[in-house]
């Protein structure tokens, strides 16, 4: 909610931090490897991060603790990336040396944690039982997930290999973009009816959910061999995008 | 004890006195035996040290905890402290009394033997007392002694109590031979200083003192072993040799700490002994050897070492001032002299061998026999290597070319050639046609020979005959070329090998190749080019030249153009089956135009269904979209491999594009599959018509390789069969094939009358079957069939059956196949399997067309339980296509499962539109 930002680095923590006065509140230990993507619940009393270890971590906010590991992902990025979990657009999360960063999401009640992994999976992991293994494998991408958005029934996991996928739970359907170069964000719109998409080498795009046609396209930033997030405004109204110059770009949504 | 005072001056008392008794005192009784406790010094009972206990106290009746006992580490948790784990040793369960000073582990520094002081021999005493004296820095000899440990081994005491003396050779004594000190008069010698305290001055008196019945104690040498090593024993293994033995002095590498100077003391004392044993006048016989007696000069019978004995022999004197090591510019000296025999380069990262090693013993290789045939080659199997020549053609692809830099490449990448070639060495011209060469090189001519257009048909259809021919007769090889160069001189004229290079990796076989094609083109005899390379067998040069006329007949520039036509088997060609996708996403290059074009929308989606798992609904607070389905994800279908289907999307009519581009892959994964080794035999004649004609000929060709192929890949043969078609025909396609695959009734009866006998009960696919109208089918089959083109047919008829008669080729495919089939049909001999296996996989064809007919005939064992297996997969498969049921309701689940084109096919036939197919 604006209050938190979190942040995974290479040197294997999870930095739990203030963004308005800029402390470190807490930091997690317990990854083997970097982090390469952290999300919050909802009510902030969970965290949890993707790791280079191949591994999916629950964490309790307070304690600091591990709540849960999920192990499962084959491999994961070799690249390490600070993620941020940030819910408003002007911080730059990361810049990366390697696309292939997986990525990991709550759902709107934190019960699942979906995660996307270089093994060209998307798996959604249970937090209420103690199951082990993933409730369901998603495993339509032919090369790695870089990024997993979880609406409240729809995840949408973009993928190297150029597609968007966005599995419709309640309708049961998988609808899949192409785009043509290797996506490393993707984003739902707070309206929840497009789904902003950025890519290698390509603009931002905004694809309409439903038929998959292009509404907007956000030129100008560089992307071409990192990941970088983009995001969109709280009330839809701009778009912002990472950029390798080490800027951060806005556009307006509708111009 | 008490004794009269009288006597006490005569008497003798021995120890203590008791104490007094107090008056009323009673006598302490004794301690009974079984109440004698025993108690350690800290009064704890009954703990002993482990030589008591036989191991350590702690713990002992279970006092573990408790006061008397040591007491555990509580549990900690290493997740919270993980840098406080410790490793516990096994101080950490002893006691107090064990790190004590005569525990088992005393904590405390002592004073070790070794260094304590104790009371060192006296000869040896007194021999340092000399050595300081004499040596020419006063106080080396004395450092020594403080810091080396002067521990006896007990091989040395043994000595010593044989009369051997320290610093004396082992061995029997000799007389000192004038011979040894005539050479050297002028240099120091101490060895004779008699008196012990004499200086250096008094070794001018050594002649005089020197008697003629004395004999002296060998030097004492410490051998060092310089031998290379060249036997097979174990390092530093000599074996038992008795002159050997006791060659080295025990207890000598105590006194190795300063090298230098304890030698240089080791030679002193060397000398001090020699005046001892004169002096003492102890001869006779020693036991062993020593080590640089004369007669034993055949223990360093190599070459350094005889250097070395003689540089010995000059420092024998022993002036104390060349000790072992000391005389560096010798073996330098010695080095250079090796060195200068050698006037080659040497390669950076390698020395010269001081010594030259023998050369290994080479046995030339038997003559072969004129008519030798180094393979033995079976009927069926003629291109058992066919298969490792995709694989290598995997490989190759996968790794990338083989780069052929070798100025980046370091010394242990170097193959020998390239090694010669920095050494200054002329190349060798040796045969180099290795076996993958063969192999990527054949692959890559019959990728050519599939771009030859059709107007080499005839020609071609000859070459692998004569290719078999030559590979059952090697010894005819050398002809076939003449054959070749009749036939193809003229065409080869223009085919220019300038840049066509296709034995770029091995130069010289690429030089070879050149000269090959020239003197093809220039009409010469091709046995020239053989001379290039004498090292080659007659075998090999034979196949090296078919290889080269293969690759000049089949070189066309355009061969990119070619390889881009080809991808990567998509699904392993093991497995009959395979799980597909259901929806696949359609291939992206349609797409990738389409985003080019920022056409985003209808273009570049694909929707799916899509079965989520129900817990992760649940936990989604989503209504399951798919209540009563039991699959989770993609809907998968278990597909036999290469149905038609399996490759088929939803037929849109954007899409037509796509569909293209599905089937060039199909057919390319069906040409690519390196599975079927026998397969390419056949497909090796005709792939070069593959690009004129269409898909008839890849029909005919399976099906022909049915017939040649044995039982087992049966199926997958028919799946190739409905694999090659185009999808956009794929409708009428799918009827030829059906119709094809399915002769008149009466073969069948022909067939299976016969071997009936053997059939397994299969009652319930007995049942399952379905009646289908055969002859309109055959009847379109012919029309169809008519406009096939006749070369295609004509090679069909050629591969089906050698003995088919070749004169109908005009006949439409399936009255051929028909002919084809009689042909094989009535022979069957009523034991199925036994004798004819070449016969086999005809009738497993026959078989297969079988279950479309309308009698119920009865399936052999063998294919029994495969089909119960498929059985399953489609009852599954059944369960999730609730439209294929319904469609196919006169069709019983458990109905013969050959695969869903056959059924579609049979829906086709009472008349459902192509279009309805393909939903399915």
């Amino acid at each position: 909610d604006g209050n938190y930002c979190v942040t995974g680095g290479s040197d294997k923590t999870l930095k739990l931090w203030n963004p308005r006065k800029g402390t470190l509140l807490r930091s997690y230990l317990g990854h083997g490897y970097e982090v390469l993507d952290a999300a919050g619940s909802f009510d902030n009393s969970q965290l949890c991060s993707g790791s280079a270890d191949k591994t999916v971590a629950l964490w309790d906010v307070a304690t600091g603790q591990v709540v849960r590991k999920f192990r499962g992902h084959a491999g994961v990025s070799d690249a390490g990336t600070p993620a941020g979990w940030q819910p408003r657009p002007g911080v730059t999360r990361c810049h990366l040396s390697s696309q292939k960063v997986n990525s990991v999401q709550f759902n709107e009640e934190a019960t699942v944690i979906v995660s996307g992994s270089i093994d060209s999976s998307v798996r959604c992991w249970d937090c209420r039982s103690r199951r082990p293994d993933a409730i369901q494998v998603l495993d339509e991408a032919k090369d790695g997930v870089s990024s997993v958005k979880v609406s409240d029934h729809e995840i949408l996991a973009g993928s190297v290999d150029g597609r968007v996928r966005r599995y419709d739970l309640r309708a049961g359907e998988l609808h899949s973009d192409y785009v043509g170069s290797p996506v490393t964000c993707v984003c739902f719109t707070k309206d929840g009816q497009c789904v902003l998409v950025a890519s290698l080498a390509a603009p931002l795009r905004l694809l309409d959910k439903d038929t998959g046609e292009m509404l907007g396209e956000y030129s100008g930033h560089r992307s071409s061999a990192c990941r970088l997030d983009c995001v969109l405004s709280e009330r839809d109204v701009h778009v912002g995008c990472a950029s390798e110059d080490g800027a951060v770009y806005f556009w307006d949504l509708v111009e | 004890m008490a004794a009269s005072s009288d006597e006490e001056e005569d008497l003798v008392s021995y120890g203590r006195a008791l104490p007094a008794l107090h008056e009323g005192e009673r006598l302490k009784k004794p301690v009974p035996l079984q109440e004698q406790t025993v108690k350690d010094a800290k009064g704890r009972y009954q703990r002993f040290h482990g030589a008591f206990t036989g191991g350590f106290s702690a713990g002992y009746f279970n006092t573990v905890g408790t006061k008397e006992g040591w007491t555990p580490s509580s549990f900690i948790s290493s997740r919270q402290k993980r840098a406080e784990k410790n490793v516990l040793g096994p101080e950490d369960f002893m006691d107090e009394e064990d790190l004590s000073e005569f525990g088992i582990a005393p904590k405390d520094i002592t004073t070790t033997e070794d260094f304590a002081s104790k009371s060192k021999d006296r000869i040896k005493e007194k021999a340092r007392q000399l050595a300081g004296i004499v040596a020419a820095i006063p106080g080396t000899t004395a450092f020594d002694d403080l810091i080396g440990p002067s521990k006896i081994t007990i091989g040395v005491e043994l000595l010593r109590k044989m009369g051997w003396k320290e610093g004396q050779g082992i061995g029997p004594r000799i007389k000192r031979k004038p011979r040894r000190q005539k050479p050297d008069p002028q240099v120091k010698v101490y060895g004779c200083a008699l008196p012990p305290g004499l200086s250096e001055g008094s070794e001018d008196e050594e002649d005089e003192y020197q008697p003629e019945n004395v004999t002296f104690a060998p030097k004492d040498v410490m051998p060092v072993d310089l031998t290379p090593k060249e036997n097979v024993h174990g390092l530093g293994y000599k074996g038992l040799d008795p002159t050997q033995a006791l060659c080295g002095v025990p207890g000598r590498e105590h006194l190795n700490l300063f090298p230098g100077s304890c030698e240089k003391t080791d030679d002193l004392l060397g000398d001090l002994r020699h005046t001892k044993g004169r002096k003492l006048g102890i001869t006779g016989q020693a036991f062993g050897v020593g080590a640089l007696e004369e007669e034993d000069d055949d223990i360093y019978a190599t070459e350094t070492l005889s250097k070395y004995d003689t540089v010995l022999k000059d420092e024998e004197p022993g002036d104390g001032l060349y000790g072992w090591t000391a005389p560096k510019q010798y073996k330098s000296k010695k080095k250079f002299e090796t060195e200068v025999k050698y006037i080659g380069k040497i390669l950076d990262g390698f020395s010269l061998a001081s010594k030259a090693s023998t050369p290994n013993k080479t046995y030339p290789p038997p003559d072969l026999p004129r008519n030798y045939r180094p393979v033995h080659y079976f009927r069926p199997v003629i291109a058992a290597g066919s298969e490792n020549c995709h694989l290598r053609k995997a490989l190759e692809e996968s790794t990338g070319k083989l780069e052929n830099d070798t100025t980046q490449q370091s010394r242990h990448t170097l193959n020998a050639s390239q090694r010669g070639e920095r050494l200054g060495e002329t190349a060798l011209k040796g045969p180099a046609p290795s076996v993958l060469e063969y192999l990527s090189e054949k692959d890559r001519e019959r990728l050519k020979e599939v771009r030859k257009a059709s107007e080499q048909q005839m020609k071609a259809k000859m070459l692998p005959q004569q290719s078999q021919s030559s590979r059952f007769q090697p010894a005819a090889a050398s002809d076939a070329p003449h054959k070749w160069q009749m036939f193809w001189g003229g065409q080869l004229a223009n085919a220019g090998s300038s840049d066509f290079k296709p034995f770029a990796k091995n130069p010289e076989k690429q030089k070879r190749y050149e000269s090959f094609v020239q003197s093809l083109k220039q009409g010469q005899k091709v046995e020239a080019v053989d001379n290039l390379d004498p090292g080659m067998t007659e075998w090999e040069r034979g196949r090296e030249q078919e290889e080269f006329f293969r690759a000049a007949m089949f070189y066309k520039s355009s061969s990119s153009a070619l390889s881009s036509r080809f991808t990567r088997a998509k699904y392993e060609d093991d497995v009959d089956k395979v799980e597909v996708p259901r929806d696949q996403e359609n291939d992206i290059d349609d797409k990738e135009t389409a985003v080019k074009m920022k056409m985003f929308g209808k273009l570049t989606r694909d929707k799916f269904e899509w079965h989520p798992e129900k817990l992760l609904c649940k936990r989604f607070n989503v209504p399951d979209p798919y209540p009563d389905s039991s699959i989770v994800g993609l809907p998968k279908v278990k597909r036999d491999k290469y149905s038609v289907f399996n490759f088929l999307t939803l037929t849109e009519p954007t899409t037509s594009v796509t569909q293209a581009t599905n089937e060039r892959i199909q057919q390319n994964n069906t040409l690519d599959k390196p599975k079927k080794p026998s397969r390419w035999d056949v497909s090796d004649k005709e792939k070069e018509k593959k690009d004129s004609i269409s898909e008839f000929i890849s029909l005919a060709r399976s099906k022909a390789d049915a017939q040649q192929q044995p039982p087992a890949p049966m199926t997958e043969e028919c799946r190739t069969e409905a694999n090659e078609t185009l999808p956009s025909e794929v409708a009428s396609e799918d009827k030829d094939q059906e119709e094809e695959s399915r002769p008149s009734m009466d073969l069948f009866k022909a067939i299976f009358v016969s071997s009936s006998d053997e059939k397994s009960s299969s009652s319930e696919e007995e049942s399952d079957e379905e009646p289908q109208p055969t002859v309109p089918v055959i009847n379109s089959e012919t029309t169809k069939q008519a406009d096939l083109p006749d070369s295609s047919s004509s090679n069909v008829q050629e591969i089906v059956a050698t003995t088919a008669d070749p004169g109908l080729p005009l006949l439409p495919v399936s009255k051929k196949e028909l002919d084809v089939a009689e042909e094989f049909g009535p022979r069957l001999p009523p034991a199925f399997y036994s004798g004819r296996s070449c016969r086999l996989p005809v009738h497993n064809f026959c078989i297969r067309k079988e279950k479309h007919k309308k009698n119920r005939e009865k399936h052999r064992t063998k294919r029994d339980h495969k089909h119960k297996k498929e059985k399953k997969k489609k009852q599954k498969k059944h369960k999730t296509k609730g439209k294929h049921k319904n469609k196919k309701s006169e069709k019983d689940s458990s109905s013969d499962t050959e695969d869903s084109s056959d059924s579609s096919s049979d829906i086709d036939t009472t008349g459902l539109s192509p279009k309805e197919l393909l939903r399915r």
